[in-house]
């Protein structure tokens, strides 16, 4: 039996809108029980460049993209043909070599376009008159004159014309048109569901739509799934975790998650700062945790690249925090403003000058990220430092379902506090104990002094926060006493660096495994894949195909880098038959990670590093390639 | 049960037990004696006082002073305290450092403190050089000059602080002596219990390394007839208080007069150059979220947020 399931592009310079059609599409999908995964490449331009949307849906779970679409809908000549006859050196040579056998392509009839002439004759080519069916629907409502002022409407056309070829409801999808446009828009929206409804009678009148290969139907049964952009998801777990304070500056793809929670300031009483650069976004977020709140900051690799001197302060001060989101695109320096890589890892793993202790943790998918970026602050109150997660432009950007988002670990974890008359929940006999210096009462049931820096037992000080009467306490980016002052004393260095450097073997054997590692599959495979981050989905969508030829395929997700869990994950590479290291990045960076963690050396590393995530079918190429001895670097084909 | 009478808290009840290891005849003291007796004269709670510095010999202030104390990072002392005051409104914010950490690495954050008028203060200790690493010219150094401690004239000229916090937004710019104890704590207590963000420039001695700006110098022991290189404005009849905040021509007035004035030397105006009472960052803050006004930051509850509609938005 044939899967229900379809891939449907639609491409065309950035500000046409074709993100409004390409979720408006994925939505009605996702409403009428199907899965969803879309996601977006775009230029770092606002007008003009080219940008596409892919949509994969289907009765199963989908999580990530295939090469191949099924529908393309082309607004401009660049979709269908590239960019060469603008530019010296062609930066892609249009999407026809994506379509699938015998796939349509829906394009705006106005467009200098002739199939016969495409390189790909066999494929199903409608020109619809975009322009025309914009002004028609205008006409309709005595608008007809102002069609030039509506075209932006014309992603909305080329949707209802993909309706028709693949025999979806339109209904469903008029419905959540009409679900954007509340209220003074609703006309606006009215607009949209008649030129959508007037571009799927045309291809119907026009065309022989009957017998196009892809067809979709609605899902079994209506789910109401969570439809989610990683960001968002980013951003509802800061506000379910507590923040109270998120500063940013702004940077691709980073920004979309402050100003959603900006967005939303007002209703949850979570305060949104925009800085005036990076530094400054995290040395508030810095200044801001010492007082107490719960603080956080997000960022890519040119910012992240600013704030690390942040970084070494929060952790040398032991704050409590800041969380900071971490979403890499492709580097170095500017980069690839808004393209995939996995390419901080070893940046966020060492970010500034001496020892220090801070949380490093790769989410896999949004469900990972909630609950990760949740606990990350509850980490950082407890172990007092600052916790970095790492997101991506693809976690950023996908749009996808999500069956049930809840959290395993759902309590909120303050740590150690000093409450103005006792200290709570710390055994604070340390080393010191009993002298003076450490001021250390605690155990006796007296507190003679407070003391911010206290040499406890286990390496964690109960904190205050100014206000707190009798909570006084100095703190500094030098070394420092116990009190917080300054210090260049040899055994205080000692000390100071144990009780800090000390808490990650704490962190290590709080965090629960499964947030640490997952190894996906069976124990006895001929091959084990070990990836990080995004590439979760990929490799797991790529692993079920891969078993259903019989092919024994187990996956390492690697998801706490530091303190890293060299031991399990050592055991594991060790008893692997064969072992490859499958990441967005040039050099292999988790297997760098791993050689330095474990001693175990993974010298078959499939790397990517054009800016473009892996696609399902790449990856079943590049794992059918390790199986077969072979690993090289895999490029996105654009011809 | 009997009520007792307040303690009335004394500059000693402000002075930390550390040893101080400033060279002997810093203007820091002075500086610190400024911010002690200012303390004491608006009683504010040691508990109640958070104070951030940056890094350098005045970024040891804190140390000396018994508040919450902050000594973080070269130049980042205003972001850090922002974020301090954004998170708990009800405390006292005092932010200080040199000037080489507020108006050369800290340069960006200084303009754009100015721009928020954040309600709290900011204490430049201004001693031309940068002390701590052994008397390099600062940016308030005119080109041309050499101290004892540099190898060369200074090859770029020094900035207007003075101008620049006019021209950045502060609501409350004056300047003060650090050997003038006295005068400094007033200032320093105006600057505190002004609402927006208050700076004041300290012009300070370092006995170390500024041979040019010294205690004599300031005195004018070698003018012709010895007399003091300094003038307190409010002396002199000036008054830079804006009057009518609503009036933005008097607003540009003061602010022209208050440059005006920072461009005089010899004598070197001290005392308060320029003061308006605008809408606070909190009183904007406020009108976007109104319970921050009674209820700061890190007192609210934000462990129960229902976060459902929400996701229930993305079905
Ligand atoms: C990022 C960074 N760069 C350089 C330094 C070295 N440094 C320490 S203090 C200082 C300058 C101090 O001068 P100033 O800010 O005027 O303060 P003062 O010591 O005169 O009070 C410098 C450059 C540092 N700590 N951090």
């Amino acid at each position: 039996m044939q899967k229900n399931q379809l891939t449907w592009m639609i491409g065309g310079p950035q500000g046409s809108g074709i993100n409004a059609s390409a979720e408006v599409f994925a939505k009605a999908c996702s409403r009428a029980g199907l899965r969803v995964y879309a996601n977006i490449e775009y230029h770092s331009n606002i007008m003009g460049k080219h940008s596409f949307y892919r949509v994969r849906v289907g009765d199963e779970d989908v999580r990530s993209y295939r090469d191949n679409t099924d529908i393309l809908v082309a607004l401009d000549h660049e979709t269908l043909a590239g960019d060469g006859d603008h530019r010296r050196w062609a930066t892609h040579f249009g999407h026809l070599h994506q379509l699938n056998e015998g796939g349509g392509v829906i394009y705006d009839s106005e467009i200098d376009f002739d199939p016969s002439q495409s390189g790909r004759p066999e494929l199903r080519f409608y020109p619809v008159p975009f322009m025309e069916i914009i002004k028609k629907a205008l006409e309709e409502v005595g608008k007809g004159e102002q069609a030039r002022r509506y075209e932006v409407m014309k992603n909305t056309v080329g949707l209802g014309a993909s309706l028709a070829l693949c025999d979806y409801p339109f209904d469903l999808v008029g419905e959540v048109i009409r679900g954007q446009f509340k209220g003074k828009r609703s006309e606006v929206g009215e607009l949209n569901v008649r030129a959508a409804r007037l571009a799927f009678d045309h291809v119907r009148d026009n065309f022989d739509a009957d017998g196009f290969p892809y067809t979709l139907k609605p899902g079994p049964e209506p789910k109401a799934r969570i439809l989610a952009k990683g960001y968002e998801i980013a951003a509802i777990a800061k506000l379910k975790a507590g923040c109270a304070l998120q500063t940013y500056y702004p940077i691709s793809p980073a920004t979309d998650e402050s100003v959603f929670l900006e967005k939303h300031q007002r209703e949850y009483g979570l305060l949104v700062v925009q800085c005036e650069d990076e530094i400054s976004s995290i040395n508030m977020a810095v200044g801001a945790s010492h007082m107490g709140v719960r603080a956080s900051t997000a960022t890519s690799g040119p910012g992240f690249a600013l704030m690390v001197e942040g970084i070494g302060f929060a952790s040398i001060t032991e704050a409590p925090g800041p969380v900071l989101v971490l979403y890499q695109r492709g580097g170095p320096s500017t980069g690839l403003p808004t393209r995939q890589e996995q390419g901080d890892l070893l940046f966020a793993l060492h970010p500034a000058q001496g020892d220090f202790p801070h949380i490093v943790t790769a989410p896999g998918d949004l469900r990972e990220t909630y609950q990760d970026i949740f606990s990350a602050f509850n980490w950082a109150e407890r172990y007092q430092l600052p916790v970095i997660v790492l997101s991506d432009k693809k976690l950023a950007a996908i749009y996808t379902t999500i069956d049930k988002l809840e959290l395993k670990y759902d309590q909120i974890d303050r740590g150690a506090l000093f409450t103005g008359s006792e200290w709570t929940s710390v055994d604070a006999k340390g080393p010191n104990d009993g002298h003076a210096a450490n001021g250390n009462g605690h155990g006796n049931g007296e507190l003679k002094e407070y003391l911010r820096y206290a040499l406890t037992k286990d390496g964690i000080s109960p904190r205050s926060r100014p206000g707190i009467q009798g909570g006084r306490f100095w703190s500094t980016t030098d070394e420092h006493d116990p009190d917080g002052h300054i210090t260049e004393g040899v055994e205080m260095r000692v000390a100071m660096m144990r009780k800090r450097m000390g808490k990650l073997a704490l962190v290590a054997k709080a965090i629960p495994q499964d947030q640490q590692f997952t190894l996906h599959g069976a124990a006895d495979a001929e091959l084990t894949i070990v990836a990080w981050g995004s590439t979760k989905g990929t490799v797991l969508d790529s692993i079920k195909v891969l078993e259903a030829e019989g092919k024994k395929i187990n996956f390492l997700q690697c998801r706490l880098m530091r303190p890293f869990p060299a031991q399990a994950v050592g055991d594991i590479l060790r008893n692997a038959k064969r072992v490859v290291c499958i990441e967005e990045n040039y050099s292999g960076q988790l297997a760098t990670h791993i050689a330095a963690e474990t001693g175990f050396l993974i010298k078959d590393r499939i790397n990517k590093f054009d800016g473009r995530p892996f696609s399902e079918d790449e990856m079943i190429a590049a794992i059918r390639g390790a199986l077969a001895g072979k690993t090289e670097a895999v490029v996105t084909n654009v011809r | 049960m009997s009520v007792s009478a307040p303690v009335k808290l004394t500059i000693k009840d402000y002075k930390s037990e550390l040893h101080n290891d400033w060279c002997p005849g810093c203007g820091d003291f002075g500086i610190l004696t400024g911010i002690q007796m200012a303390l004491a004269q608006l009683q504010l709670d040691p508990d109640k006082v958070a104070m951030f510095s940056g890094i350098g010999c005045s970024g040891k202030t804190p140390h000396y002073i018994n508040a919450y104390g902050f000594h973080t990072l070269h130049g980042r002392v205003l972001p850090v305290a922002t974020g301090g005051r954004l998170a708990n409104t009800a405390l006292t914010v005092i932010a200080l450092g040199g000037d080489g950490d507020g108006y050369g690495i800290g340069a960006g954050y200084f303009v754009n403190t100015g721009r928020r008028n954040l309600d709290f203060t900011y204490l430049v200790h201004n001693n031309n050089v940068y002390g701590l690493t052994k008397g390099q010219a600062s940016p308030t150094l005119s080109k041309g000059k050499r101290t004892k401690s540099m190898p060369e004239q200074a090859i770029q000229d020094g900035i207007n602080p003075i101008a620049m916090a006019v021209a950045a937004g502060y609501t409350f710019i004056a300047r003060a002596y650090a050997l003038d104890p006295k005068h400094c704590a007033q200032i320093i207590a105006r600057a505190i219990q002004h609402k927006g963000s208050a700076l004041v420039d300290v012009l300070q001695t370092c006995p170390t390394y500024n041979d040019l700006y010294t205690k004599e110098w300031y005195e004018g022991a070698d003018l012709p007839e010895k007399k003091s290189r300094l003038y307190k404005l409010e002396e002199r009849g000036y008054d830079g208080k804006v009057q009518d905040p609503s009036d933005p021509e008097e607003i540009v007035a003061k602010k022209a007069a208050a440059v005006a004035r920072s461009y005089e030397r010899e004598p070197i105006p001290i005392g308060v150059y320029y003061e308006a009472l605008l809408p606070t960052y909190e009183d904007e803050i406020y009108k976007r979220i109104p319970s921050l006004k009674d209820t700061p930051l890190v007192e609210m509850d934000t462990f129960h947020r229902d976060v459902t509609p929400l996701l229930e938005a993305m079905r």
